[in-house]
């Protein structure tokens, strides 16, 4: 079980953001403890990935607070949601495909040499080190990321996101690219980085996977939030209809 | 997983790891040169032909290294032909009216600030219109087709359109010539020392690598390749220092020198001082596309803008230092342009862009982005220049020319989209 007696890892507490008068998210609050993974659920369009990119930096809210262990956050870019630990693995997972695995996995945190060089050989030893363990069959070090297949491009997205220590992991639809042997090993990753204490937003369509992997999921619909739940307190069907009906189930609603 | 299969028998290229591309370009050259020069009786690759072809693809070459950063990012810079004429005349009025009147004709440092003036005058032009590009969000080819007119017209405003001529005797050296040369013995040191360095780079990287625990060119491969690089080096400037200089011009230096002149006297030229320039700027611009973050975050926004912008990369300001960058070496090379022809007038730097945009184009720069290498666009400068001055040695009149070098530029950008396609990259 989770521990949510302390102080919750991310507050995000009345954020909206609208695009030429749509709002696309709509006073939306969600917390996240350590050690815990929040599944956000809802139809294409429901603003989760709009909700997760204000937390992440891609996207700067029109109003609502972010607060971190408790502190309030300032978030105005991609740099300042790293500087607060957050690591995102985006949908498109945001690899520049013309460059290898190590150039992307260092995209923007580049080891220099004292001289103030790239140091590719420095770059590559590590991201050599980190693909033994996520990925071991993982060989293509030289070749842009462009010549990979599916699977071996997440595993360089997701390696990006937990070299660099993160306390945060937002996850945007991990697994839509995979296969079911990939599937399994990014819930176990999942599982291993939730033992260590991260605290994980994990955004997915399959409400099975949602169910087996998150401790509490949140539902939202037409940019507004239908609902936080307990993930064992309900059944997939009462997660189905909150995503169409945009209701919270009878039985919970108090 | 399936894609890692065990590892093939290797050919001799595989082995070497060398750039397919990169071999077609070289072999392209050497074709171009040995049809001219059965073409021409054995007239096209001489010493002294050689020596001019490496003098004038200094200048389009120079700004050719910038363009790979400009196109790398996706945008394009129609400017530069213009800017070099703006630059080349605004230097050349100071160094013909306005500093002599300050400082005395043939002031030492008159050079100097001439050529300092000209870079920063780049540089400030090109980050103006980078900063329109990439916060106003004005397109790369509105903004420089607008350069392109504003820059040719405000060169003539400079001086009413009159000739500015002749420039410091020492800025000149800069443009080649007899006396813009490192002359033989500093020739030979410079392509010694050149040669020293490659190789050097080379076992250093090898031992790094090493050091690392990756697998490794085997050792013949490695020491062919740095044979043939020293090779080449020792080669250029063996063949530049077999050029002498005309009686002439010998006479006019050793008067300047006060060396008594005799008959016997026999002066090469060595090494062009816009070629030094050349591979200094050829160095200093691989160094920074393939070893610093500023080059890193060019090709990654190059090849996917919006996971650079994700991974905290400004890529606007980018924009601004990729502008600003090509505007400086459009500094340099209207240095050796003026330099060389010892005179501006309203005419200088017509066409450039194109011959620039085509040099980049031909070395391998993909205008969709992300590709491309400073030695590639180098190279592209090279084959243009060869190409051209070969069909003026042979007699081709100027329409044909036009004609011919459209034509490879088409057919260049064509093979190199078969060359993609078959080996999978973009």
């Amino acid at each position: 079980m989770v521990d949510r007696s302390g102080t919750p890892l991310v507050e995000l507490e009345d954020i909206a953001i609208s695009f030429g008068g749509i709002k696309a998210v709509d006073h939306v609050s969600v917390d996240l403890y350590p050690g815990e993974v929040v599944g956000l659920l809802g139809h294409n369009g429901a603003g989760k990935s709009t909700l997760i990119k204000c937390l992440s930096g891609a996207y700067q809210m029109d109003s609502g607070e972010i607060r971190i262990n408790g502190q309030k956050a300032t978030i105005h870019n991609p740099r300042d949601a790293r500087s607060y630990n957050i690591e995102t693995i985006y949908q498109t997972l945001a690899l520049a495909d013309n460059l290898d695995a190590a150039s992307n996995l260092f995209l923007g945190r580049e080891i220099t040499s004292p001289a103030g060089f790239v140091d590719d050989d420095v770059m590559e030893a590590e991201t050599r080190k980190i693909m033994g363990r996520l990925n071991p069959n993982f060989q293509k070090f030289s070749s842009p990321v462009s010549a990979l297949s599916g699977g071996q491009r997440q595993s360089v997205a997701i390696a990006r996101a937990v070299y660099f220590n993160a306390k945060i992991l937002i996850m945007d639809e991990p697994t839509a690219a995979l296969g079911p042997q990939e599937t399994q090993m990014v819930a176990e990753l999942i599982q291993e980085l939730k033992r260590q204490g991260l605290g994980i937003f994990l955004i997915d369509h399959d409400v099975h996977q949602v169910k087996a992997l998150c401790d509490r999921a949140a539902v939202m619909k037409n940019g507004q939030l239908v609902g936080t739940v307990d993930v064992d307190a309900v059944s997939t069907d009462d997660i189905l209809a909150m995503i169409i009906a945009g209701k919270k189930p009878e039985h919970l609603a108090a | 997983m399936s894609e890692n299969m065990p590892e093939k028998k290797q050919s001799i290229v595989q082995t070497l790891e060398l750039d397919m591309r990169l071999i077609g370009m070289i072999g392209a050259f050497i074709v171009i040169c040995l049809v001219f020069n059965v073409a021409t009786d054995g007239r096209f690759l001489t010493p002294r032909n050689l020596f001019n072809l490496s003098v004038q693809t200094a200048s389009v070459a120079v700004m050719a290294t910038g363009m790979v950063f400009v196109i790398v990012t996706r945008n394009i810079d129609l400017s530069v032909g213009s800017m070099l004429g703006f630059i080349g005349m605004t230097v050349a009025a100071l160094q013909v009216q306005v500093l002599p009147d300050l400082l005395g004709l043939g002031h030492w440092s008159i050079w100097i600030i001439a050529a300092v003036a000209a870079m920063a005058l780049g540089a400030v032009l090109g980050a103006f219109q980078g900063w329109i590009i990439g916060y106003l969000m004005v397109p790369a080819f509105i903004v420089t087709l607008g350069g392109f007119l504003v820059f040719r017209g405000a060169m003539w405003w400079v001086t009413k359109g009159q000739t500015q001529a002749p420039l410091d005797a020492t800025f000149r050296l800069m443009g080649g010539g007899a006396e813009g040369t490192l002359g033989e013995s500093l020739s030979w040191i410079f392509g010694g020392v050149a040669a020293v360095v490659a190789v050097a780079l080379i076992l250093l990287s090898r031992r790094r690598k090493v050091g690392h625990g990756f697998t490794v060119k085997p050792v013949w491969a490695e020491a062919l390749l740095a044979a043939i690089l020293a090779g080449l080096i020792i080669c250029f400037v063996w063949v530049m220092n077999a050029y002498p200089i005309p009686k002439g011009a010998m006479k006019r230096i050793a008067a300047a020198e006060g060396i008594e002149y005799t008959d016997t006297l026999v002066w090469n030229h060595g090494v062009a001082i816009p070629v030094v320039i050349l591979i200094a700027v050829t160095a200093v611009m691989t160094i920074i596309a393939t070893r610093t973050r500023f080059g890193r975050y060019v090709y990654a926004t190059g090849g996917n803008p919006e996971a650079a912008a994700l991974s905290g990369i400004n890529t606007r300001l980018l924009t601004v230092k990729v502008f600003a960058l090509m505007g400086a070496l459009t500094g340099i090379s209207a240095i050796i342009a003026s330099a060389r022809l010892n005179a501006v007038d309203v005419g200088l730097g017509t066409l450039d862009e194109l011959r620039v945009i085509a040099a980049a184009v031909i070395g391998g720069t993909a205008l969709s982005g992300g590709f491309g290498t400073i030695y590639g666009a180098v190279i592209g400068a090279l084959i243009m220049q060869t190409l051209i001055s070969g069909m003026a040695s042979v007699g081709v009149d100027a329409p044909l020319q036009s004609i011919v070098v459209g034509i490879v530029l088409v057919f260049a950008v064509w093979i190199d989209i078969v060359y993609r396609r078959k080996t999978g990259v973009v």
